[in-house]
């Protein structure tokens, strides 16, 4: 499992939104006209125009206020389960780049039903935009290809965003981890081992965002497997592929 | 800044008040968090829990405008603990200086003070002089008038128990805070302060820095990598704006700008020039006369010449006790005392305080040109809501200019680094660089002054040789303002040519021989090319200076009082970090021959002492800039007393000052129109307001608005609230809500936040709030109004900037 990875220091992170509007703009993707909700986290979720999200989270540890900042994104699971739920309707349509371990979808998404894919991920993190097509980070695998690093580790001042090659980034973030152990007993890293965006936070993950961590109700479900498994003579019906 | 953005990296303790750095200056967070790696502690004190001090080891709430409360109880805190740097504190500061007998404080007034002018007689200030005339020392800092004595008088009156009763701060934040903080005061430790304008807008707004920099001078913390005063400036070029001469009152290089009772240059440079009797002293202003001609040489070229005192009647000159700052301005515009304006890159209809004041004068103009990249507020506020267009005379003119990244120049930013930038695209449209435009405008004025005019030598003996095939072009203003020599002049064994440019300040004349547009400019573009432009990347020094990467003024020095870094034989006090250190040879325990390596040293002289001990009379006092050499703990220049005081803000929740009879400050600048209206203490309005901004705006949001990725994530005006204020109102998170003050009101989406808790002050709970000023009607439909509607056209008597940071409103549902 080689491959390169992402390691989020969320401690490190300012929440400037650097991140999230650099992925805007390496992607083009547009803006909604949004209102304040009662929150600086806008707009209020990842969306079919935004791929990566800064979330805002405020509580109190010991009587004094912490707010936390979670720079939402698709982790590039070693083995994504969306990969899975998407081919239950289509072939071809999510690739697993094998030098980079990226998951990239294209346009063959589109017509997928939103829900099935979003259920898949223990992240929540597809979208459907109104064309249809499902969409999500990339890795920005058009950069990295070329040699760049992705369009939101670059423009990150404080060091929260990391990119490199896996062996490098879980060395990273074990020693990060190393360090604030003492300081922060409930510091951990989510979910290292299965994803390729490890991120390190200093409380319990459901302070942070409700999928920080893999949700156990998601992954590929029965229903989703057997779509699959009785998938081949449906593509030759709607002559696809 | 005293030092500069990379060298946050290098302090040991970071404190960060009056400023929410990882919002406002977000990449300034780098450095924050590179020294944070190393172990430093990131204290952040504000009214709010921001994205600053979420990543703050330490964070204490402070109500709005109690800052110099807090810092005297430091102060006292420091004294009492003897946790100041004391070999520093003699030699260093002016600890040991005896104050004159007329000086005194009682009951929150200094000595010299005159009710019906509400001003101070500062010559009561005074320091006490020897028969040579320089200020009497006591370094055992025992005399009860030595500025250490008075010092200590003064802030043991900023106990914890009344600082916490006066900001709100609980005790025991304030004492972990003091004690974190304090702890830089050994000499091989620095802490630094980041603050931005939560300082400087209030009506103390310069003391709430002097005092900061007390405690930085009884640390030991001036000159120091990681150390120093380092103000984040509010804007990308604010530094630059500033050096050459933006501000009312001062001509580039922060020379004084003259008032009508000066008449002559004579007059100009006695007045101005400070005399020091100590020979120690270097007194650096003593080179003002050089500086000065240098100026009016380039002002006004061959046609400046001693006979025509180099011209300094064609200077324009203020009347004599007159202010003309920004509020004075508008006020001034609202009694109708003039009629035409040219609002340029700004939009006071949203950027001032009392912005409904500033609209309203607006309408009392003939005509205003507006020069802006976007619609906004300004140039169109004969259209704003409420006005009817058809009663309004003012004639609007919208001049169309380039953006940033469509021109070439420099930029200075706030650690005092001018970097060259290139153009990287034309202008859309008929769109213009600034500088075309003034040259355009410039040109046409002179053509009519040509034909005559009332004294039109300014104007017609201006030099202008700016333009290259008729364009600005800003190579060519970049040596003016480095200078030249204006005929060949041979200086001891060389010479230099007519033209060539001057290559050190060092070397500017009075005598009309150099020219210079802003003598701290002056190396920045000289024999060795556009220092500006200079992109090296490799650091030598061991502490992030990159002195080959752009040029800082002055002398490409990256911190400044760095001899204030090295002890008195030049050894630096952190061996760790050195600034700079003394490497001359030593002979039979003397130096013999000058030499430091490092950052370029504040004057190159030998340090004060030998290896054996003994006393040096050829070096200087390392704060050469002040006429004693000395850095002030007791400040006698301002306008509102030597030492810092608290006051309450103008408009504040309290009817007494715990510390004084004295509610407010006695000298700051206060306005009489109706528009100008004041309250304190009035049950209408209940709670501290303060402004601030968010990472994703700038300024009033003329650029930013527009861009829809960054207006996505901030669309709104919003009023940040505690969940004990929500309730009292019955307000529920996100809905929008009325905030008013006594001169106007603005809609805003309620944030309804654990970052905001009531204070409890003299015993009483105080709530604040405080909303962003980035908004305006123009755009977006929905986006709301200025938070400026709501601030008082009040401010600090020595700078005059406004009180926007504390002031005094209510929160109401709609409709309630």
């Amino acid at each position: 499992m080689a491959g390169m990875s992402f390691f989020i220091d969320t401690t490190r992170c300012t929440a400037c939104r650097g991140c999230q509007i650099a992925c805007k703009n390496w992607n083009q993707n547009g803006a909604s006209m949004t209102k304040n909700t009662g929150s600086h986290q806008n707009p209020p979720d990842l969306d079919g125009n935004t791929f990566k999200l800064v979330r805002f989270s405020e509580s109190e540890v010991s009587g004094k206020p912490v707010w936390y900042f979670f720079a939402d994104q698709c982790r590039h699971c070693l083995e994504p389960p969306c990969k899975d739920a998407i081919a239950g309707y289509t072939d071809g349509a999510v690739i697993q780049d094998e030098e980079t371990g990226a998951v990239v979808y294209n346009e063959k998404t589109k017509g997928v039903p939103i829900d099935d894919v979003r259920g898949a991920c223990p992240y929540d993190i597809p979208r459907a935009r109104e064309d249809g097509r499902i969409v999500k980070c990339t890795m920005c695998i058009d950069r990295v290809k070329n040699g760049l690093l992705p369009a939101c580790v670059k423009v990150c001042p404080t060091g929260a965003m990391n990119f490199g090659t896996r062996e490098n980034m879980l060395d990273l973030a074990k020693k990060r981890l190393a360090e604030l152990k003492d300081k922060f007993p409930k510091a951990q890293l989510l979910n290292p081992d299965e994803v390729r965006v490890i991120y390190l936070v200093v409380d319990d993950p459901a302070k942070y965002h409700s999928h920080a961590v893999a949700s156990l109700s998601s992954g590929i479900d029965r229903k989703l497997a057997l779509r699959r498994l009785f998938r081949p003579a449906k593509t030759l019906v709607q002559g696809l592929v | 800044m005293t030092n500069h953005f990379i060298d946050v990296k290098n302090s040991d303790c970071i404190l960060i008040m009056g400023g929410n750095s990882a919002e406002t200056h977000p990449i300034s967070f780098r450095w924050v968090m590179k020294a944070k790696e190393r172990g430093a502690i990131l204290i952040h004190v504000d009214p709010r829990f921001t994205r600053t001090s979420s990543k703050a080891d330490c964070y204490a709430a402070l109500r709005s405008g109690t800052d110099i409360a807090f810092l005297g109880g430091m102060i006292n805190y420091i004294l009492s603990n003897n946790l100041y740097f004391k070999e520093y504190v003699v030699h260093y500061s002016n600890a040991s200086f005896i104050v004159g007998e007329k000086y005194s404080f009682k009951d929150g007034l200094f000595s010299g003070f005159d009710p019906a002018t509400r001003k101070y007689d500062k010559t009561t200030w005074a320091y006490e002089l020897d028969e040579n005339g320089v200020p009497k020392k006591d370094y055992t800092l025992k005399h009860p008038r030595c500025v250490f004595q008075l010092l200590k008088k003064h802030y043991s009156r900023y106990t914890l128990d009344k600082v916490s009763k006066v900001t709100g701060t609980p005790k025991e934040d304030l004492k972990k805070v003091y004690e974190l903080y304090s702890a830089t005061g050994k000499p091989d430790k620095a802490g630094t302060i980041l603050y931005a304008m939560g300082w400087t807008q209030h009506t103390v707004g310069v003391q709430n820095i002097r005092a900061m920099s007390i405690i930085q001078i009884l640390l030991g913390n001036m000159g120091m990598a990681g150390g120093g005063v380092n103000a984040l400036r509010g804007e990308s070029n604010v530094q630059g704006s500033t050096d050459h001469g933006l501000l009312y009152h001062i001509w580039p290089g922060y020379n004084p700008v003259p008032t009508g009772s000066v008449p002559t240059l004579a007059d100009y440079l006695k007045k101005y020039t400070p005399v020091s009797k100590d020979p120690m002293s270097a007194n650096w202003w003593q080179n003002r006369p050089k500086y000065v001609v240098s100026f009016l040489k380039a002002m006004f070229g061959d046609a400046a010449d001693a006979s025509n005192d180099f011209g300094y009647a064609w200077m324009p000159k203020l009347d004599d006790g007159k202010a003309y700052s920004w509020l004075d301005l508008f006020d001034a515009m609202y009694r109708g005392e003039f009629s035409g304006f040219f609002a340029w890159g700004q939009n006071p209809a949203c950027s001032g305080a009392n912005a409904g004041k500033t609209r309203e004068a607006l309408t009392k103009l003939d005509w205003m040109v507006n020069v802006n990249l976007f619609q906004n507020e300004t140039a169109s506020f004969w259209q704003a809501p409420g006005l009817d267009p058809k009663k309004i005379k003012t004639e609007v003119f919208f001049l169309p200019c380039a953006a940033f990244l469509e021109k070439e120049g420099s930029i200075t930013n706030s650690g005092r680094w001018a970097q060259w930038r290139y153009k990287a695209q034309d202008p859309p449209g008929e769109a213009k660089p600034d500088g075309d435009i003034i040259v355009e405008l410039f040109e046409e004025i002179r053509k009519l002054y040509a034909k005559g005019g009332v004294f039109p030598d300014p104007i017609l003996k201006l030099k202008w040789d700016y333009t290259t095939n008729g364009r600005f072009d800003p190579h060519k203003v970049a040596r003016v303002i480095n200078g030249e020599y204006t005929k060949d002049v041979t200086v001891q064994d060389k010479t230099y040519k007519k033209g060539q440019p001057v290559s050190s300040f060092a070397l500017l004349k009075d005598d009309g021989s150099t020219s210079s547009g802003c003598w701290i400019y002056c190396q920045s573009y000289n024999e060795a090319g556009n220092n500006m432009a200079k992109r090296d990347n490799k650091d030598t020094s061991g502490i992030g200076l990159y002195s080959n990467w752009a040029w800082a003024w002055p002398l490409n020095r990256r911190i400044i009082y760095n001899r204030a870094s090295v002890d008195l034989m030049g050894r630096p006090w952190n061996p760790q970090r050195p600034v700079i250190t003394f490497a001359g040879e030593v002979k039979e325990g003397k130096y013999v021959s000058s030499k430091w390596v490092g950052d370029v040293p504040d004057g190159a002289w030998y340090p004060m002492m030998n290896p054996d001990g003994t006393m040096r009379t050829d070096s200087k006092y390392p704060f050469i800039m002040k006429p004693h050499g000395f850095a002030d703990i007791f400040g006698p220049g301002l306008a509102d007393g030597p030492f810092p005081e608290h006051y309450e803000a103008i408009e504040c929740p309290v009817e007494k000052n715990l510390f004084s009879s004295q509610l407010t400050n006695p000298v700051a600048a206060l306005y009489g129109t109706e528009k100008d209206i004041y309250k304190t203490c009035d049950p209408r309005y209940p709670f501290v307001c303060t402004t601030y901004r968010v990472t994703e705006h700038w300024q009033t949001g003329v650029l930013t608005r527009w861009l829809p990725w960054l207006l996505e994530t901030e669309p709104q005006i919003f009023v940040e609230m505690s969940e004990q204020l929500a309730k009292l109102r019955g307000i529920k998170n996100g809905e929008t809500v009325i905030v008013e003050s006594a001169r106007g009101s603005v809609e805003a989406v309620a944030i309804v936040t654990k970052r905001f808790r009531p204070f409890l002050v003299h015993g009483q709970e105080i709530h604040q709030v405080g909303l962003p000023w980035h908004y305006g009607w123009v755009w977006p439909p929905q986006g709301g109004e200025s938070a400026n509607l709501l601030t008082p056209s009040t401010g600090d008597p020595n700078t005059r900037i406004p009180e926007t940071k504390a002031f005094m409103v209510n929160v109401r549902k709609k409709g309630a």
